[in-house]
């Protein structure tokens, strides 16, 4: 239908140049102890439904809202993580307008002073981020609909992207390195499935080449709603490219209306949800309920408050892996998505001093032990203590053990912990290499294998591999095999 | 029973006797409350009685057993319908809340309560607080007990003729454009509202946010001060209040500056200004300084503030749309039922304003009314500000005109807003005001002086009222 060339799409049947233009609406519940507005617990997804409600957050007339600041601080800090800039003056709106599931018939969101504006991530420029409340969950049955006002008033932060993207993948790149900053700051569970962090995208093709700040450059856009997986995000772009081109050039009828749509993925495809005429009249203005804030004089939403208590950012933690370890891509951002496993990495690579060291710690923990979390083995990482891990990986280094041996040792730390020595010792790990003591075993075998002995000694060298097992065998796996290759050699020339 | 002689108790005088033992709560409550039973058919003051009133008479007259009792122990009020308390009716006196049961107290009901009021029951007032005259009640007109051919005013009318006509000591009503004022003027009894952000909002229905006080009103400024007093102070329900700190610094004086703003007070009735004279003359004879000063801005006020509360309003009702609780109507769809159920509970005025409000909030509009009306509030704080370094107090008639006749006013909703013209500075500003009855106009009616101070010196404007008897 159409080609990619330097950055932009040639139509097919017109030649016309093609820029596209993504921009993403990203919005994420924060994980604060208590509700938005009042003090009721936010858990909007392990309780009965109405249980955690209150005047509040059920809009009962004469309730009033309660700022959280913790939500407010959360969405600061993210601000912090992404050079973003922190708003010396801010306040609350009312975003008007009638649903059920909208308890008071206003959101109480920010509109012209969002908490933070600017910064960038994944290579993405931020327009904003702001704070407001979540809506109630509603459930629609057939001949009614049910509300369950738990989630209602639970902190939700709102981040915008500038018009800057140009395609599917670095959208997902994008919402996936949110997510990641998301649970390292350990601001938001920011789960797709749960509904945690929810991704719209607005995908609009222009002729007139990209964002350059004048957004009237911008063709008609849509917004695709209720994408529920990254994998569906970057469908869901790819899909409404591909339509809005087909239309653009004539292919298919129609034309790109200003609307909202949402992914069938049975259809794998976007519907129409509903069209807007025009921009939605939500009235806003500043909630008389809530103070203004001016945060330069309250010091503890100051920047370097705030980044007092930023963790080691992803990008840092990259690098560092990256420079320090350098251990396998793939393994760092396995750390990153499994911090358990990272914190093992980086206790245990603090007893270890080389590169070599480094790597085998690494292909131990991201391939046998998270083999041993994903199996379903009765026992738990908080049994594999960093410093065991590290003389665990010693002794492979120093031959003792044998990778058999390894992950032997590694089962038993997972289910009962211990020490690596003490495992290695009641499990008989630890490899043999002592010559002389070797020596005495294999005379015995080579005694008892006569015939073998003999059709070596004749030539049949290939026979070296079955004294070894032996070899093994009688050691109960505790030999180092070369050395145990290298006494047979010698006792068999003789 | 001991008779106890209601028209001219105060707070304090029932208090001692209580303590005395010259008679029990029981006694003194029921007193009242035979007053409801005589008056209230007539006067529909309140709108009924809540049903905890043995219990709370129980506990008041064990404060006093216990020696906990302080002096609002067992003082018997009345409630503006509009004010939440737990479990019993409190409707707005509209029809979309006539069975609403509050689901809590406001800050206000619980910190009274704690200290041994008795709430008798919800007192009438205009739909939501809509109005000047209760006429916008869906339950019927609050009759002014001095003349009952004639409207006690409002919003709060039902919480002031209940003081008047001896049916409580004392009430809360709430005060957004001079609804606690107003109808104290016409009925001749006291009414406070302090500085915005003094008293928690917490569980008063909002008609304007951001101009809403709870306030007292009582026969005396003492006893408005006692309420006043224990209701006051930061709230952890409304962010907007004032640490309770707030008014420890302030020095009352001997004698006061006193401004008038003549041209403003000029648009009064001749029997208002007649009063109004009078009262200025024994100002001066007490000692106090009267300038008349000019201040322009005044005659905006009533602009800025109705585009202000439309605006206000028309979010504040929003949620009234028998979801979750209140009537319901049915409709064919989600819409049908909003438009059914909000078409059906809401009066007329109610009506006026959400569609004023929707309109100057609106894309394309909002610009053009509402923010120009915040840039002049803003505007009217600067020139209040300067006007209060030359003067204590800002002095004029709490109302232009007397009580009106019954009807005068339906159907007129300009004429009414323009009663509004002294009283709404003081929500604009968020300055504390003040109503205090004056005199009579020859044909029997009173009439109301208003008093207004800058942020946060409420005492003062107490303090005068009490120096001067009131």
């Amino acid at each position: 239908m159409t080609e990619i060339k330097d950055n932009k799409i040639i139509g097919k049947t017109t030649g016309k140049e093609y820029f596209v233009t993504i921009g993403l609406e990203i919005h994420a519940e924060m994980n604060t102890e208590t509700k938005m507005f009042c003090r009721c617990k936010n858990d909007p997804f392990n309780s009965q439904p109405n249980t955690h409600i209150c005047p509040v957050c059920t809009g009962q007339p004469g309730a009033l809202p309660y700022v959280n600041k913790q939500a407010c601080k959360n969405v600061m800090t993210v601000g912090v993580a992404l050079g973003s800039d922190l708003a010396d003056f801010s306040e609350f709106d009312r975003k008007n307008y009638f649903y059920p599931d909208i308890p008071k018939a206003y959101q109480i969101s920010q509109y012209q002073y969002p908490l933070v504006s600017n910064g960038e991530l994944s290579g993405v420029g931020i327009e904003r981020i702001h704070m407001e409340e979540d809506t109630a969950t509603s459930t629609h049955k057939a001949s009614y609909s049910l509300v369950d006002y738990n989630r209602s008033s639970v902190p939700l932060m709102e981040l915008v992207t500038m018009p800057v993207i140009h395609d599917a993948g670095t959208a997902m790149k994008f919402a996936k390195e949110l997510q990641l900053l998301l649970r390292t700051l350990g601001v938001s569970g920011a789960s797709l499935e749960k509904g945690e962090m929810r991704i719209e995208a607005n995908i609009s093709i222009s002729t007139n080449g990209y964002f350059d700040g004048d957004f009237s450059k911008l063709g008609t856009k849509t917004e695709v709603k209720n994408l529920n997986s990254f994998k569906i995000v970057g469908q869901a772009i790819d899909f409404e490219v591909a339509r809005h081109l087909a239309i653009l050039e004539g292919e298919t009828e129609g034309q790109i209306v200003q609307e909202t749509r949402g992914w069938d993925e049975n259809k794998q495809a976007t519907f129409s949800q509903r069209t807007k005429e025009s921009a939605d009249d939500y009235r806003y203005f500043p909630d008389p309920d809530i103070p203004k804030y001016k945060f330069s004089d309250l010091p503890e939403f100051s920047k370097d408050e705030l980044a007092k208590d930023l963790p080691e950012l992803p990008w840092d933690k990259r690098e560092r892996y990256g420079n320090q370890y350098g251990i396998k891509s793939e393994d760092i951002e396995f750390y990153l998505q499994n911090p358990t496993f990272g914190d093992i990495f980086d206790s245990a690579s603090a007893e270890l001093n080389s590169t070599d060291e480094y790597k085998k710690l690494s292909n131990y923990i991201s391939s046998d032990m998270a083999g041993l979390e994903k199996g379903g083995e009765a026992g738990t990482l908080d049994n594999m203590k960093g410093k065991e891990v590290a003389e665990m990986v010693k002794m492979i280094v120093a031959s003792e053990l044998s990778s058999r041996g390894a992950k032997d040792m590694l089962l038993e730390m997972y289910k009962n912990g211990g020490t690596a020595g003490n495992i290695a010792e009641s499990k008989g790990l630890i490899q043999k290499s002592d010559p002389e003591e070797l020596k005495k075993t294999i005379l015995e075998i080579v005694e008892a294998n006569k015939a073998q002995a003999d059709a070596y000694k004749a030539g049949e060298e290939k026979l070296l591999q079955y004294f070894v097992g032996q070899g093994m065998k009688a050691t109960q796996g505790s030999a180092n095999p070369g050395v145990l290759a290298q006494i047979f050699k010698e006792v068999l020339k003789s | 029973m001991t008779s106890i002689e209601l028209k001219t108790l105060s707070i304090k005088k029932a208090h001692d006797a209580l303590k005395a033992g010259e008679y029990t709560v029981r006694e003194l409550v029921d007193a009242y409350l035979a007053e409801v039973e005589s008056s209230n058919g007539d006067i529909n003051a309140f709108l009924h009685l809540f049903t905890d009133i043995d219990e709370r008479v129980e506990l008041a007259q064990q404060m006093f057993t216990d020696g906990t009792a302080t002096e609002l122990t067992g003082i018997p009020m009345g409630l503006k319908a509009i004010i939440a308390k737990k479990g019993q009716v409190t409707n707005a006196s509209s029809k979309i809340l006539e069975n609403y049961k509050a689901t809590y107290s406001a800050t206000v009901v619980e910190r009274l309560e704690a200290v041994g009021v008795i709430f008798l029951g919800s007192t009438n007032t205009d739909e939501f607080a809509m109005g000047g005259t209760t006429e916008n009640s869906a339950f019927g007109v609050t009759k002014n007990p001095t003349d009952t051919s004639r409207v006690a005013g409002g919003s709060s009318g039902g919480s002031i003729a209940a003081v008047a006509a001896n049916m409580c000591l004392a009430a809360l009503g709430t005060d957004t454009g001079g609804s606690i004022r107003e109808p104290a003027s016409f009925c001749g009894v006291l009414g406070f509202k302090g500085t915005y952000g003094a008293v928690s909002r917490y569980g008063a229905y909002p008609m304007g946010s951001s101009f809403d006080q709870v306030s007292p009103t009582a026969k005396y400024a003492a006893d408005a001060e006692l309420v006043q007093r224990v209701m006051r102070g930061a709230d952890e329900y409304d962010m907007t209040c004032l640490p309770s700190n707030t008014w420890e610094s302030k020095v009352n004086k001997d004698k006061y500056n006193i401004a008038i703003p003549s041209s403003l007070v000029d648009g009064s009735s001749d029997e208002v200004k007649e009063v109004f004279n009078k009262f200025v003359q024994e100002l001066k004879e007490a000692g106090h300084t009267i300038e008349e000063v000019e201040i322009p801005i005044l005659d905006t006020v009533l602009a800025i503030y109705y585009v202000l509360i439309f605006a206000e309003v028309s979010s504040n009702t929003a949620r009234y749309d028998g979801m979750r609780y209140g009537l319901k109507a049915e409709g064919s769809d989600l819409w049908d039922e909003y438009k059914k159920t909000r078409g059906k509970g809401f009066g007329d005025e109610v009506k006026r304003r959400i569609m004023l409000g929707t309109y100057v909030l609106s894309a394309g509009y909002a610009g053009k009314y509402y923010e120009k009306a915040l840039d002049l509030r803003e505007q009217l704080k600067v020139e209040l500000k300067e006007m209060f370094k030359q003067y204590d107090f800002i002095l004029t008639p709490t109302a232009p005109v007397v009580a009106p006749k019954i009807g005068v006013m339906a159907g007129d909703p300009l004429t009414e807003y323009l009663m509004d013209i002294f009283t709404v500075t003081a929500n604009t500003a968020g300055i504390p005001a003040i109503s205090m009855p004056t005199g009579n106009t020859p044909g029997g009616l009173p009439v109301g002086a208003q008093l207004m101070a800058a942020w946060e010196n409420d005492d003062a404007l107490l303090d005068i009222a009490k120096k001067l008897g009131k």
